[in-house]
């Protein structure tokens, strides 16, 4: 009998083994899926009974998210309340308890729930310390913000503005916008509003960039050596591009002229060619320098973004075997289609503005204790060298130049030398409506900013330059008013 | 140093865990630690002590781990309760109290193991009526759909708890008794057409019953294993006569399921009978029948009897929309706590277990008290108390081993094995091996009825190795 007992002995050190082995793949092994499980609610209630760190406007003063105590049977809880209303509503997001949390406020929850690791939080018993919530300084400027809500004047789109020197996002503003305080209450209601209000624009959604990617385009064909400034195309109108007649806006034909006034007048049948002349692959290698093909190095969460890049059918990615002509100009055929958002074509023109040197983009300044320490600061870093200097130079000189005498006169600044780049797709079933954008930079000697500007839908004949470049124009005077 | 005085020096690390664990809880709470942590070491220590006073008057020779062990357990119990409400501690310690008498009881009135056989249709008939009891009405009371409680006016009992021991203790008498002529070997080689017949018809009948019923993978390989075993049984042409016991308690399983509808206590029994089949006839093939009758027969009642077919539901996916919040909570809930456990837990009394009036742990205290442990100690303080078990069950099998009769090998094996197969469902259900079920987790988890039959149950225990181990003592055996 002795045999068997000890088989059945062996028999039940296996059910025990099986036993630890499922708790370590709870406990360990799987513990970071259950805690991101939508319905465990265990560390939002944790997080709830501490303060959440605050969240502040640039200047330091400005509360974009505060708490208020609130008790709850025999728990004492911080619920989140957002005093600035749906102002900064995309940038910052919101965090309650059975809805979850967005934006910022889902990118920065460690630092804003006071989260440790192991060790530090040995040491935060050990001194008796209750565990805390950091505030977050964002990059964000209110005057701006305002100044771009009120350009938009109700219409959907988005403004991005960018620091080119650092990637410090100052402005982030999607319309329509939400208000973060009634998600406990209207959250549904919201998320299934046709007019997306809780969908940033600016990170989220694709449009055909029309005209300003022919900065991308104009990046590769100068730094690439295959065309200068000065090199004469010829813009006749309409001009055969891969077997299909293209033509220029307005049918208006403009003969052998420079490559400069080609992008003044944003003259399609020039970039088409060139776009030809520079092929698929190095376009697509310069769009990738870009940050186009991948999400946008934000401090957002990745579920929020989405990449800018060549699609196919609006669904896949492709990188060969798209029209390279239709393409250079911000259009495509069915074999792909150029599509980016706001802060991928904002990202455009600072990359630019930078002398070539793109930064990677930053809602967060700095992160500050409940002690008044700053704990953290977050440092420009860059993200990669899309151009030599002397083309980023060029191009400046190029855009300065729509501003000045071409199609974006509408964003000129008394006083401040502004360059930019127009776009205007045409979308819709019948192309009954326009993609009006603005991308630009000033001051041109020195940048300092650097702004994307684009409104959805827009009744037939809405200009980029007449739409969103004075839009672009209040953003920049709101945001370098003091440096005029 | 004799078995004894090891046996007292392995309460001396026990009491100053509960000491400790008090502290830790109470610091969290008050953040002071009162001399009420050492009054509760203390005590503990001096309840433990007097039973080991009573051992080695009564039970000189008794294996030396075993209480302490069970104390251990019992400690981090306590604290675990303690943490999460004090009230249930302090009734717990009663329970503790009162565990201890019938402890001391037991010891008493079974001075001889043996006794137990003459009485053991009774014995049977009483632990078969303990287990119908639930199912009558105006005492018996449904819980999650279960079956388990009676309720005596203010007294909640679960029978269940008491009735596994008499079952075994019926299973090892008989199968002590039947356990030889269930196998006796009566094999004559057979005449090679027989030979054929036995084997080839089964085969045959096995892959039609599969082609016509169209049968799943699962669900052929149970049936090719039965098969199998049966051929193997019937192979030695036993007597029919003594299946008929056999057949009751495949039968009394099932009317389990049926009428408690408790998967889990289900298998515990079931389990502990076909280990003690095992050990006594030393046939897997007789394991094989039974089990795959019994999986066979859960599979049915799973697909038929609501309640079961719900718990095999949350089971396979409790994170399912719709189930996460309703019936599948508890589970769900449990893995989450767990998930917060990680390797070393959030620390004695740090577990978040109910906020603003719901509660993040239904049943914390009885079903769920192992995610609580998960989720203080972590990953190593749990397998440490799965490995204080571990010891357990080898000391009761080492118990078996030295026995010096096949009763007392039976009864040790028997106890041991049910002991370590409610450990084995209660932690299964809660991290998802099998279906979760409400059986406690025997000395942690809060309940009269666990507490009390557990000590029953050591003591029985300790009987049987005191018998052994003097036996092996006179003879020189063991030193």
């Amino acid at each position: 009998m002795n045999a068997q007992i000890r088989n059945v002995y062996g028999l039940f050190i296996l059910l025990f083994a099986l036993l630890v082995g499922f708790t370590s793949y709870w406990a360990v092994l799987d513990a970071k899926g259950l805690e991101d499980n939508p319905d465990n609610r265990r560390a939002l209630i944790e997080e709830q009974t501490i303060p959440r760190g605050l969240i502040f406007a640039r200047d330091g003063r400005t509360r974009i998210a505060a708490n208020r105590a609130e008790n709850r049977g025999d728990a004492r809880v911080f619920v989140r309340e957002y005093p600035q209303g749906g102002l900064f509503a995309h940038p910052i997001g919101y965090s309650f308890l059975r809805n979850g949390r967005r934006s910022l406020e889902q990118s920065r929850n460690d630092e804003l729930a006071g989260e440790e690791n192991e060790f530090e939080s040995i040491f935060a018993g050990l001194e008796g310390r209750d565990r805390e919530g950091s505030d977050v300084v964002t990059n964000l400027d209110v005057a701006g913000t305002e100044a771009a809500v009120t350009g938009l004047a109700e219409r959907k789109g988005g403004v991005v503005a960018i620091e080119p020197q650092t990637g410090k996002v100052r402005v982030m503003v999607s319309i329509p916008e939400y208000d973060p305080n009634l998600i406990p209450t209207d959250f549904r209601a919201l998320d299934t509003d046709p007019d997306k209000p809780t969908f940033n624009r600016t990170t989220q959604e694709l449009y055909p960039p029309g005209s300003t990617f022919k900065v991308v385009t104009a990046t590769a064909a100068l730094d690439t050596g295959k065309v200068t400034p000065e090199t004469i195309i010829d813009g006749s109108s309409p001009k055969e591009i891969s077997g299909v007649a293209l033509a220029n806006s307005g049918g208006q034909s403009f003969g052998p002229i420079s490559f400069t006034d080609g992008l003044t007048n944003s003259v399609n049948t020039v970039f088409a060619q060139v776009g030809e002349r520079v092929g698929p692959a190095t376009l697509v290698e310069y769009m990738k320098r870009y940050g186009f093909f991948a999400d946008p190095e934000l401090d957002y969460p990745s579920f929020q973004m989405i990449p800018s890049g060549i699609r196919r059918n609006g669904t896949q990615y492709v990188q060969d075997g798209f029209d390279a002509g239709r393409v250079a100009i911000g259009q495509g055929g069915s074999e792909g289609a150029v599509e980016a958002t706001p802060m991928q074509m904002a990202l455009v023109a600072a990359g630019i503005a930078n002398g070539g040197r793109l930064m990677k983009p930053r809602l967060t300044d700095r992160i500050v204790g409940k002690d008044g320490r700053v704990k953290e600061r977050i440092e420009p870093d860059l993200q990669s060298e899309v151009m030599k200097p002397e083309t980023a130079a060029q191009l400046t000189e190029m855009m300065s130049r729509v501003v000045e005498e071409g199609t974006g006169t509408a964003a000129a600044l008394s006083g401040v030398r502004v360059a930019g780049k127009t776009g205007t797709a045409e979308v819709g079933a019948n192309r009954e409506f326009t993609q009006p954008w603005f991308i630009c930079f000033a001051p041109v000697e020195n940048p300092r900013l650097a702004v994307a500007v684009t409104l959805e839908r827009q009744p037939a004949g809405s200009q980029g330059g007449t739409v969103a470049a004075p839009i672009a124009r209040d953003v920049l005077e709101a945001l370098l008013g003091g440096g005029l | 140093m004799s078995a004894r005085t090891r046996e007292l020096f392995g309460l001396i690390p026990v009491s100053l865990l509960v000491a400790a664990g008090f502290a830790s809880v109470l610091a969290t709470r008050t953040e002071e630690v009162s001399d009420a942590t050492l009054t509760y070491g203390a005590v503990f220590l001096g309840l433990c002590v007097i039973a080991h006073l009573f051992i080695r008057a009564r039970l000189p020779d008794a294996d030396p781990y075993l209480f302490p062990l069970a104390a251990l357990l019992a400690a981090i119990g306590l604290v675990l309760i303690y943490r999460i409400d004090p009230e249930f501690a302090r009734e717990q310690a009663q329970w503790f109290v009162v565990g201890l008498v019938f402890f001391c009881a037991t010891i008493l009135a079974i001075h001889d193991h043996h006794v137990l056989e003459r009485y053991r249709y009774t014995i049977a008939a009483v632990g078969i009526a303990l287990l119908a009891m639930p199912r009558l009405p105006g005492i018996g009371e449904q819980i999650h759909g279960a079956f388990l409680a009676i309720k005596l006016g203010p007294i909640q009992f679960q029978p269940a708890e008491f009735a596994k021991l008499a079952i075994i203790v019926f299973l090892a008498s008989y199968l002590r008794e039947t356990g030889d002529i269930l196998v006796r070997a009566r094999l004559r080689p057979l005449p090679a057409t027989n030979q054929l017949l036995l084997f080839g018809l089964p085969a045959v009948g096995t892959v039609l019953a599969i082609l016509v019923l169209g049968l799943g993978p699962a669900g052929s390989a149970l049936l090719v294993v039965f098969v199998a075993s049966l051929v193997a049984v019937l192979r030695e042409r036993p007597s029919p006569k003594h299946f008929g016991p056999l057949l009751l308690v495949w039968g009394l399983a099932m009317l389990m399921l049926i009428f408690i509808r408790d998967l889990g206590s289900s298998l515990m029994f079931f389990g502990g009978f076909l280990v003690l089949l095992y050990v006594a006839t030393s046939r897997l093939s007789l394991v094989g029948v039974g089990a795959t009758m019994f999986f066979g027969g859960a599979f049915f009642l799973a697909r038929n009897v609501n309640h079961v077919q719900e718990r095999v539901d949350i089971w396979i996916d409790p994170f399912k929309p719709g189930v996460v919040n309703d019936e599948g909570y508890q589970i769900a809930q449990s893995l989450f706590a767990q998930a917060d456990g990680g390797l070393f837990g959030q620390g004695f009394g740090e577990a978040l277990i109910s906020f603003g009036g719901t509660s993040l742990l239904p049943a914390a205290h009885t079903d769920l008290i192992y995610a609580v442990l998960v989720n203080e100690a972590g990953l190593f303080g749990a397998a440490g108390v799965l490995g204080a078990y571990l010891l357990f069950a080898y000391r009761g099998f080492k118990t078996a081993t030295v026995a010096p009769d096949g009763f007392s090998k039976l009864l040790a094996v028997g106890l041991t094995a049910v002991f370590a197969l409610q450990v084995f469902v209660i932690v299964g259900g809660v991290t998802r091996v099998i279906p979760l079920t409400g059986v406690t987790l025997p000395f942690v988890s809060y309940g009269g009825s666990s507490i009390v039959a557990n000590m029953v149950l050591l003591a029985l225990l300790l009987v049987v190795s005191d018998h052994a181990r003097a036996d092996r003592i006179r003879r020189g055996g063991l030193v």
